[in-house]
């Protein structure tokens, strides 16, 4: 149990995200790089066999491509820095909200100090990104450790099968490993 | 200077029954009023995602071609997206761009560079193998069949103007119902 607890509360992993995004069915992964993601999140998912990455210019442009492959029964996620998140939040007010699609992203909160919830940052960017979601009606998670992990699952099949957009906020470097 | 209803009524003589028809805001107007389909996907909900949606449908579905009827405007808004569309190359997209030079479902306002951006050149740039311009009907008539025979993604800007105004129902592109049918004539093949 004592090793569980442990186990649970140590840092975020990619391969436990990449295992987790898998295991909901996602097979395509549209992303622009944000180093809080990059070597943790975003390197081993371009390394991975099983997923395909998609790399676009834009933010937005991965809420429409969402919404084509999502049409045609295939399951995909965003991974993007927060900056990106706030540049794409008129094609998630369109798409995921007025059209009811499971716009799912994963977002890195480069910044946000490590000791402090994400509202209580002293980063506006960072401060400001669960007031917004929480003003349009988007869900959202918070991953910070290992034990969240177990959230992502729950979350991206309540999406599609809702469906509405989901926002996972990474809150912590995820470890390369 | 072509007629954009006319190039439509041109271009859906070539479309079959499996295609997918991406058509953005004025152009999907035109495009309903003269090829209704449950096959048509006019629900991009925010301008400048024409061609991602189509990227998103092109690779969801290879089995079937996905024509995007963009607008100069909304492209304007997300040039990026001739890039990534041009990076993944997907061999069933087809991207027609109606060059007004305006704004046409807001106001009529013209477009930055207006009579000086190259949209032609613009895909060639990013990448897209195959790159056409049509200013004139007869040889758009003449050539479509070839340009849509192609490998993708082909890119199209046509010049146009507006032809007879379209009935600006808003309902069917926002409504549910739309994209539903959509959905289920996807489904049935």
């Amino acid at each position: 149990m004592t090793d569980t607890l442990i186990r649970n509360d140590a840092a975020l992993r990619g391969s436990s995200i990449i295992a987790a995004i898998k295991s909901a069915g996602i097979n395509i992964v549209l992303s622009v790089p944000d180093i809080f993601t990059s070597k943790g999140l975003l390197f081993p998912i371009a390394d991975d066999k099983e997923l395909r990455l998609i790399r676009v210019c834009k933010e937005d442009e991965a809420v429409g491509i969402t919404a084509g492959l999502y049409f045609c029964g295939q399951r995909a996620i965003s991974l993007v820095q927060s900056t990106g998140l706030l540049d794409s939040l008129n094609a998630m007010r369109a798409m995921g909200l007025e059209y009811k699609q499971p716009i799912c992203m994963m977002v890195g909160l480069l910044g946000k100090e490590p000791d402090l919830k994400p509202r209580e940052s002293k980063r506006v960017g960072v401060n400001i990104i669960e007031p917004v979601l929480d003003a349009m009606g988007i869900t959202h998670h918070l991953l910070e450790t290992e034990a969240d992990v177990a959230k992502i699952k729950p979350a991206i099949d309540a999406a599609y099968k809702k469906p509405e957009p989901l926002v996972l906020l990474i809150g912590r470097r995820p470890d390369a490993s | 200077m072509m007629k954009r209803d006319d190039c439509f009524e041109i271009l859906a003589r070539h479309v079959t029954e499996d295609d997918i028809v991406v058509a953005i805001y004025s152009s999907a107007f035109d495009w309903i009023t003269i090829r209704r389909s449950p096959l048509n996907y006019i629900f991009t909900g925010a301008m400048g995602l024409g061609a991602s949606h189509a990227l998103g449908l092109a690779i969801g579905r290879p089995d079937r071609r996905v024509i995007v009827l963009d607008g100069d405007g909304s492209l304007l808004m997300n040039l990026g997206c001739l890039v990534t569309v041009a990076s993944v190359a997907p061999p069933n997209l087809y991207h027609f761009v109606s060059v007004n030079g305006t704004y046409e479902a807001n106001g009529g306002h013209p477009i930055p560079g207006k009579g000086v951006v190259d949209f032609r050149g613009f895909a060639a740039s990013a990448g897209y193998p195959n790159t056409f311009a049509f200013s004139d009907l007869h040889t758009f008539e003449k050539d479509i069949g070839s340009v849509l025979a192609l490998t993708g993604p082909v890119f199209t800007a046509l010049d146009v103007v507006q032809g007879k105004p379209p009935v600006l129902d808003y309902e069917i592109m926002h409504g549910d119902k739309t994209r539903e049918d959509f959905q289920a004539a996807l489904n049935a093949t």
